[in-house]
């Protein structure tokens, strides 16, 4: 142990080296949904504590979130939800030590792209039907 | 010659310092999320432009302020343990890392107590 010098050891390869692919992509979509999420949660505690106060204040919240601009805000907060909720469907499935072959996360990462469009689509049918 | 094992040496000593229970925990808040958050999702569907009295009145009922306060306690504990993992794994300068933890916790705790206050009043019919 007298040799203290630093060697030059092997690396692991770095995340460029790989071609990138749609797994790569849903792994730091679940990422990025999740923080969206949080930033969204403020909004929620918000609709909370208007309805708490006022009918006036309400009235505000709800309206802020009725202009075209809130509901671009829930549609995106709908399918990162839904997107996200998904992606943790894949973890739990890969937590049991199952589907890591690859064809089957191919499938599983594509399943949950296109089914979370699906369900936020389906989601916001059912929310307009509700209103009407 | 000391007699502790290898891994008795460095457990304890990762950059999180902890893990298992972490990880647990980010499991056990997720699983319990998907009920919790179908059911957020419906009750603002349900509440589309809908009138302050009938916000509090649905909240009036006891399960509902009840299944709303677990959803944002387990949300929030799931938020809280996520983004302790993404600030770890970007923010390496010691003092800016304890500094984003300890806004990561003060923000989740926040959110809690502000979203709970809000349904205990609206319940209790304040
Ligand atoms: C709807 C049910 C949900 C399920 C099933 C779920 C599932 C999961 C799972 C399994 C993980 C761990 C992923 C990993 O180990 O790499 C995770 C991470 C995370 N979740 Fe959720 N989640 C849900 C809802 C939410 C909500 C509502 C939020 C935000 C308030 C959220 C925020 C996060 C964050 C920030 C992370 C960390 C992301 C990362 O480390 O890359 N999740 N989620």
């Amino acid at each position: 142990m007298s040799d203290s010098k630093p060697k030059a050891r092997p690396l692991s390869p770095h995340l460029q080296i790989y071609r990138p692919m749609l797994s790569t992509a849903m792994s730091i979509f679940h990422r990025i949904t999740g923080v969206a999420l949080a930033l969204g949660m403020i909004g929620l505690a918000w609709w909370f504590t208007a309805a708490s106060v006022s009918d006036a204040y309400f009235g505000f919240v709800q309206g802020f979130f009725y202009h075209w601009f809130g509901r671009l805000i829930l549609f995106g907060f709908t399918w990162a939800l839904i997107h996200h909720m998904l992606g943790g469907f894949r973890h739990f499935i890969w937590d049991t030590g199952r589907g890591f072959e690859l064809k089957t996360v191919e499938w599983l990462v594509r399943a949950n792209l296109f089914g979370s469009i699906l369900l936020t689509i389906l989601i916001w049918v059912i929310g307009y039907g509700v209103r009407a | 010659m000391s007699m502790r094992s290898e891994l008795s040496k460095v457990r304890g000593l990762g950059s999180a310092k902890s893990g298992t229970e972490h990880f647990w925990q980010q499991r056990v808040t997720a699983i319990a999320n998907v009920p919790l958050v179908i059911f957020v999702v419906w009750f603002v569907i349900a509440h589309l432009g809908a009138k302050r009295a009938d916000v509090v009145a649905s909240i009036q009922h006891p399960l509902t302020a009840i299944v709303l306060i677990l959803a944002m306690a387990s949300i929030l504990w799931h938020m809280r343990l996520g983004l302790q993992i993404v600030i770890e794994d970007y923010v390496h300068a010691p003092a800016l890392k304890l500094a984003c933890l300890l806004a990561n916790i003060f923000f989740a705790t926040g959110l809690f107590a502000v979203s709970a206050y809000a349904i205990l009043k609206m319940s209790f019919g304040l």
